[in-house]
């Protein structure tokens, strides 16, 4: 038999299999398409050795194809992930230096590999443990604080042709899981056996209770003003009517400070404050344990600029248009574009105090958010929506 | 309710540090309720050791007492030995003198500002403070040839006239630092979040500071109008017109505006110390031997008031020298103003002080 008989490189867009009942899904076109041709190869490559084997045709079947499909899928969402992070670190340094007034990175073409290279490092590493450290706590909790980032970061999708699931009760179990992490911080300072890690795992649970009150009550406002948890309800909800943050822009600036805080970034730093806690509840990891928290915050950074752009700037929508245009590069520009003014602040803002965070979470966010939620009850009950 | 306090030992390599010294803290909570200051791990025997140099010989060596402030410290070295030798300095050294020390307290200033940068938790005032001292220390470059350890005053004078061109660079410099100073005061002082730091904390009444023998920005932070420039001048100091900013507050942001306000004091006593330079020579000889008795020099160091003893014994080597160091003392003062305060104080507290361990450790 031809190689053409075992490799089918059909249009992977008009795929048939799609689980979900929707029109399309990228990720998972892509995924099933690459293992139609991987697959096919090898069904070939085997035949070639032996023909009239069973294991060929078993490789290109619909059951292997859709199950293959969904675990290429999970990777082609990943990478794109990944390497959209990696850019918002880049552009980080590169903003940062020029805010600075200093070179930013310069290994590679216009300093983009310098992550690749940090990566290289940080793997390179040896992996140190402090001798009295609970084992367990120590491990566990980085890797749950690691993995709730990615986890996370897989949840938002970039499009309505571009997830992984798309679930009804979408932006609820986002928050839920965002808000694990800080209760990892606190059981990783309090497992590593050091006063400085202790001291900066209480400061993220003093932190959290600031900001997740808040963060929620905003929530709840964007919920109750689309009338669905739904992602895909929310941002169609504002392209029929209008982007959010026009009738809530308090909840807006609301949003924007607790996300902040939400991802640790000056000037909520304060778990990982270096000045006086010397790299806080991170002092004692190191090699690539160290490297991936970094990489996490940077996840944590990412869906928190797109949790804004879907709840306030109408997600992957273009402003004044019905149809959407290359909707997964409007979604990541914003986000790009919000996370922006992350870097801005951190260039700008020194870092602030434990007891100031909780006067600025409870005196002045929690009451901005109430009012937010009272607008939206008045402007839902006055019909406007 | 049953509270456990803890000791942290912050330091020696702590971020906040700058320099090797510990501060022992006892925590309850984030609240400090106790406070240690350990220094002297920078002890390298400086006084002894220079009893057995010659007089010249000492002058390199106090450049190393304080790597931001080597011009000051040479400075009031020579100044002992001149009083012990009872010479008068050529006037154009004087000037000169007078405008390397300005341009060291500048660049100071400048390294502080940055370190505070840090401490606050923003790497772009860092990063600008940095970028305007490197304009100071090239001037320090044309002056002496060094950055850091200048070794530019010499018994009797210093060593070299000024450079080619060095007054129009002098002017250039100074205009363009006046400008950009303001950018780093608008980071600073138009941000709630750099004043709340630093408003109200480290807080230090005058009379506390009196009884600890605070000097420099500390003790004009909290009131008291004194500066040995001005009250008890040397050089040329009395032929300058400045003024010098007191602030009322005693807390870190006093500090702060102190150092800001002296920077431009300084560019102004540059200008004055320029258009007032006369001609002459800027070296005269000096005896071998330093005749028999005690003396001492103090002058206004960037840190505080830097004193010097020097008690000679007729011979080419000091009897003994003893060196007023002004962190010395003024980190004593780190207890009463981190009491009370929370951890995150700390280090905004600390950089006021503007640590340096060469000449508190010696």
């Amino acid at each position: 038999m031809s190689f053409s008989d075992w490799v089918n490189i059909s249009d992977p867009l008009a795929n048939p299999n799609s689980p979900y009942g929707v029109t399309e899904n990228i990720p998972y076109s892509v995924g099933s398409g690459l293992w139609e041709i991987i697959g096919g190869i090898l069904a070939w490559i085997i035949n070639m050795i032996v023909p009239g084997n069973r294991l060929s045709p078993w490789l290109i079947s619909d059951a292997v194809t859709n199950a293959l499909g969904l675990v290429l899928m999970v990777v082609v969402f990943f990478a794109v992930i990944f390497i959209v992070n990696l850019t918002m670190i880049w552009i980080e340094r590169k903003v940062l230096g020029r805010i600075m007034d200093r070179r930013a990175t310069r290994i590679g073409p216009l300093g983009y590999l310098q992550c690749l290279a940090d990566g290289l490092k940080t793997f390179l590493k040896e992996h140190i443990m402090p001798d009295k450290a609970d084992k367990k706590g120590y491990m566990w909790a980085v890797s749950i604080v690691i993995g709730s980032a990615v986890l996370i970061a897989g949840m938002i999708p970039l499009s309505p042709r571009w997830f992984l699931a798309d679930y009804g009760t979408g932006l609820l179990i986002v928050f839920g899981i965002f808000a694990v992490s800080p209760f990892m911080i606190l059981v990783a300072g309090w497992a590593q056996n050091n006063k400085y890690s202790l001291i900066g795992g209480m400061r993220a649970a003093a932190q959290m209770i600031s900001y997740e009150i808040p963060m929620l009550l905003v929530f709840v406002s964007v919920v109750l003003m689309a009338g669905s948890l739904n992602i895909n309800d929310i941002v169609q909800f504002q392209m029929d009517n209008t982007w959010f943050i026009i009738p809530q822009f308090i909840g807006f600036v609301v949003f924007m400070v607790a996300a902040v805080a939400e991802a640790e970034r000056i000037p909520f730093d304060l778990p990982e404050a270096e000045a006086e806690l010397v790299e806080g509840w991170q002092t004692e990891y190191g090699g690539m344990k160290w490297g991936l928290i970094m990489l996490s915050d940077y996840f944590r950074g990412y869906v928190a600029c797109a949790l804004g752009v879907i709840m306030f700037l109408g997600g992957w929508a273009l402003p004044f248009m019905d149809e959407l245009v290359i909707p997964e590069i409007v979604f990541l520009l914003k986000v790009i574009l919000l996370f922006f003014i992350m870097v801005w602040a951190r260039g700008t803002f020194g870092r602030i105090r434990t007891d100031q965070i909780l006067n600025i979470g409870w005196k002045v966010l929690l009451p901005l958010a109430v009012l937010n939620l009272f607008i939206v009850v008045l402007l839902k009950m006055g019909g406007v929506f | 309710m049953m509270t456990s306090k803890m000791w942290v030992t912050m330091g020696p390599q702590h971020p906040f540090s700058h320099g090797l010294w510990t501060l022992k803290v006892k925590i309850d909570g984030e609240v400090i309720t106790d406070a240690i200051p350990i220094i002297g791990y920078l002890h390298r025997g400086w006084e002894k050791e220079c009893e057995n140099r010659t007089y010249p010989q000492i002058i390199p060596m106090a450049d190393r007492l304080c790597y931001s402030a080597s011009m000051t410290w040479s400075h009031v070295y020579v100044m002992a030995v001149e009083e012990a030798l009872g010479i008068e300095v050529p006037e154009r050294a004087q000037y000169l003198r007078v405008v390397a020390d300005e341009i060291c307290r500048i660049q100071s200033h400048l390294m502080w500002l940055a370190a505070m940068g840090t401490d606050l938790g923003n790497l772009t005032v860092f990063l600008w403070s940095l970028r305007e001292r490197e304009m100071f220390l090239d001037l320090f470059v044309k002056l002496c040839g060094q950055r850091l350890t200048t070794n530019y005053p010499r018994i009797g004078g210093v060593r070299n006239d000024m450079p080619y061109l060095f007054e129009r660079d002098c002017m250039r410099v100074v205009d363009l630092f006046e400008k950009r100073l303001w950018d780093i005061i608008a980071l600073m002082d138009d941000s709630a979040i750099f004043l709340s730091r630093m408003q109200g904390v480290g807080r230090i009444s005058r009379k506390e500071a009196a009884n600890m023998g605070l000097t420099g920005p500390g003790m004009r932070g909290c009131g008291v109008n004194f500066d040995v420039r001005r009250d008890d001048p040397y050089e040329v100091y009395d032929l300058l017109d400045f003024e010098v900013p007191v602030h009322k507050d005693g807390d870190a942001y006093a500090r702060y505006a102190v150092r800001i306000e002296e920077m431009f004091q300084s560019c102004e006593i540059i200008r004055q110390a320029m258009a007032q330079m006369p001609d002459g020579p800027v070296r005269i000889k000096v005896p071998r031997n330093v005749p028999a008795g005690s003396h001492f020099a103090r002058i206004e160091d960037p840190r505080g008031e830097a004193l010097m003893h020097l008690i000679s014994d007729g011979t080419d080597k000091p009897y003994r020298l003893k060196v007023r160091s002004p962190i010395f003392v003024n980190v004593s003062g780190a207890k009463r103003m981190v009491l009370g305060t929370r951890m995150a104080d700390v280090p905004a507290i600390m950089g006021t002080i503007d640590m340096c361990l060469g000449e508190t450790d010696r």
